[in-house]
């Protein structure tokens, strides 16, 4: 029973970070129509940003608690201004080329990123300064470390504040509108340069919170660590319905739930990109949409 | 449907592009070979694991290679025939990946001026290119690759002990001397190098009458970086050891991982352990008392070898001591001079046959016997602690 407690509170956690960047993938793809193929890059930035800003501020305060805060919004807003600065020198020239462009010039940006980080920090992989204290907490004869249970409720909270933005802000109305019709939703008066470049300052800024919990949960990282988080983040999306955010989550947590489940249940435990995929496959045959995805809001 | 169709096939193509991407910026670093006397100078090729997952194995080969080639220049070059020739070598990267490795070694079979290779490093680099090296008929040595059936290539010879004998002492240390009866295992199954590893420790640790309780793998090509699931199920076994026989940054996660999810037991490792990043990493001290098997140790170093460090340290100004790799792949350069002066003769088969009839070699990393009938020599190896966040020399094996 403990054992089952304990991996799920892993599954949880996982997820929980698989949910948070596939959001941010889907967001970019629902309101932009971009399959944004930087997006491992953005993380990987945000990554290095958060730990030369943690590193710095451990300098000037003693508590780990408002490093990690102040490390966050610093990481934030610089990751916006990328965000920003991608959107209008990347993608603004060829908003009304073939979509097929925009995603070529995506992965443009992300490998320019990826090397970038390469050239000015070396290969070398960095161990991030301890954000969270080490410390377990026991429940129900269960020791479950702290950073697990923090990392759960700072996913939750975001998400909740990201539905209540996208759901209820004018904003959040106006990037529904965009994703369902970006011409027409211009002809109403929305500025879609804006609501646009928008997307992709929250897209940044997820990253930016989903790569600080993945930095408490597993510490070190190079300059590839967006390699994976790219393609973990595209197959939940895909998963759950590429543009749905409520689809990005669920797809997060499956993909989550397979790579805790999958392993501690097999008798090979590597076998579990196979149950994965196959999972993959089923959904695209099944629904090829994704799970939520809805069958006419698809732009390429 | 047939957009969605579209959309994945873009993505395929972006991933090749990617790929693609990273094999230009591998080809671009160049080596130091120096075009203006081609005539007068002997080159070699290195494929190492410059950029990837693992640069700490390119970047260290690499510093062993200049170190060697600028002694041997320095004290007159290669003397072939009478004539003495400059040293050189060209360099190409394979970002750790396969069929980057395979390529680089193609280019250096076709290329006429090279007449032997040193590295890859990680097995399942040389691996990828064994084909061709056994096609082409240029000799190679690998430095640093312990995996058993690599040398069942006649034209491979390395300077290393074997994943066999590696096992057999990590397991007899963990049942003799560190009295554990049960084990698990953590390895990455995507390489051949530590799955090497894992089964001969596994066999031995099994024959000597112990019982390895968790065997559990992942894989390693996708950038994993949650183990938990399969550290759950260890840390429910509770095993008396946990054998890691991963490489570097891995190590320092998975045994974070492994006490969070309440695992109490030791560790133990493999020769990819030997890089002191693996402490500047490791700022909990979880790697406090685990011990590690290695190719050498500067306290039980040879003459030759305190002054191999001494000239590391002059040259690199760095505070670690050199670790295996370097030491390794100076020894393998060092190696390949006296097979091309054995030969005395600028040709691949003169210098594969010069290799294969060398008997013994003496290295920084200890004296080697070539009596195996293979590219494998017989040689010693050392079991190293983690003691007060350094490397504490423990114990010298024979085989």
């Amino acid at each position: 029973m403990s054992v089952f407690i304990q991996q799920f509170i892993n599954f949880l956690q996982l997820g929980s970070i698989y949910a948070l960047t596939a959001i941010s993938f889907s967001m970019v793809y629902g309101i932009a129509g971009l399959v944004n193929f930087a997006h491992g890059s953005i993380f990987t930035v945000s990554m290095y940003m958060l730990f030369f800003f943690s590193t710095y501020l451990f300098t000037v305060f003693d508590s780990s608690w408002l490093v990690f805060a102040v490390a966050l919004v610093l990481g934030s807003v610089v990751m916006a201004l990328v965000g920003m600065l991608i959107e209008r020198l990347a993608y603004r020239p060829l908003r009304s080329a073939p979509a097929v462009a925009t995603v070529v010039s995506s992965v443009g940006v992300g490998m320019a990123l990826e090397y970038l980080m390469l050239n000015l920090f070396g290969s070398k992989a960095k161990r991030m300064p301890a954000l969270i204290p080490n410390t377990s907490i026991t429940m129900a004869g269960v020791v479950v470390p702290l950073y697990k249970i923090l990392i759960i409720i700072f996913a939750v909270i975001t998400m909740i504040i990201l539905s209540f933005i996208v759901k209820k802000t004018k904003l959040g109305t106006a990037m529904r509108a965009v994703a369902q019709d970006k011409k027409a939703a211009g002809f109403m008066g929305i500025n879609t340069n804006r609501v646009i470049t928008s997307a992709f300052v929250f897209g940044a800024v997820l990253a930016t919170i989903a790569a600080i919990l993945y930095v408490s949960a597993y510490s070190i990282f190079t300059y590839d660590v967006g390699d994976s988080i790219n393609w973990w983040s595209f197959i939940a999306a895909v998963i759950g319905g590429i543009g749905s955010i409520e689809g990005a989550v669920l797809g997060g947590f499956i993909i989550g739930a397979i790579s805790i489940v999958a392993p501690a249940l097999l008798p090979v435990s590597s076998y579990k990109d196979i149950v994965l995929f196959a999972v993959l496959i089923l959904v695209l045959m099944v629904k090829p949409t994704g799970i939520l995805g809805k069958n006419s809001a698809e732009k390429i | 449907m047939k957009k969605l169709l579209a959309t994945l096939l873009v993505a395929a193509m972006a991933v090749s592009l990617t790929a693609c991407g990273s094999s230009e910026s591998g080809a671009a670093s160049g080596g130091s070979a120096d075009k203006g006397s081609s005539e007068d100078t002997i080159y070699f090729g290195v494929n190492y694991e410059l950029t990837g997952a693992n640069p700490i194995i390119g970047e260290s080969a690499i510093k062993g290679i200049d170190m060697a080639v600028e002694e041997i220049n320095a004290n007159g070059g290669v003397t072939v025939d009478g004539k003495s020739y400059k040293l050189a070598y060209k360099a190409l990267d394979n970002g750790f990946n396969t069929d980057e490795s395979a390529l680089n070694t193609q280019e250096f079979a076709d290329d006429k001026e090279i007449l032997a290779m040193v590295g890859p490093n990680d097995s399942d680099m040389c691996m990828a290119g064994s084909a061709i090296v056994e096609e082409y008929k240029i000799p190679m040595i690998a430095p640093w690759s312990t995996l058993v059936e690599l040398t069942d290539n006649p034209y491979i010879f390395r300077c290393c002990f074997t994943d066999s004998f590696q096992g057999y002492i990590l397991a007899k240390y963990a049942y003799d001397y560190e009295d554990s009866k049960t084990a698990a295992v953590l390895y990455d199954m995507s390489n051949p190098y530590n799955e090497g590893v894992a089964s001969n420790f596994k066999s031995a640790f099994e024959d000597m009458g112990g019982k390895v309780v968790e065997y559990q793998s992942y894989n390693g090509k996708t950038g994993e970086a949650d183990f938990t699931s399969q550290l759950t199920k260890i840390a429910t076994a509770a095993p008396d050891i946990l054998l890691l026989p991963n490489f570097y940054e891995e190590i320092v996660t998975q045994t974070t991982q492994a006490r969070a999810m309440g695992y109490t037991g030791k560790f133990i490792g493999s020769d990819t352990w030997g890089d002191t990043s693996l402490l500047e990493w490791d700022t909990e001290n979880l790697l406090e008392g685990s011990v590690w098997c290695g190719h050498y140790h500067k306290d039980v170093a040879s003459d030759a070898a305190l002054k191999f460090i001494d000239k590391y340290h002059e040259t690199y100004k760095e505070d670690g001591d050199p670790n295996d790799i370097v030491a390794l792949n100076y020894d393998s350069v060092m190696l390949l001079k006296m097979a091309i002066e054995k030969a005395n003769k600028l040709d691949r088969e003169a210098i594969h046959e010069a290799l294969n009839s060398t008997e013994s070699y003496e290295g920084v990393t200890g004296n080697m016997t070539w009596n195996n009938g293979n590219g494998d020599p017989t040689k010693s190896a050392v079991v190293i602690k983690i003691e007060d966040n350094e490397f504490k020399y423990l114990a010298t094996v024979e085989p």
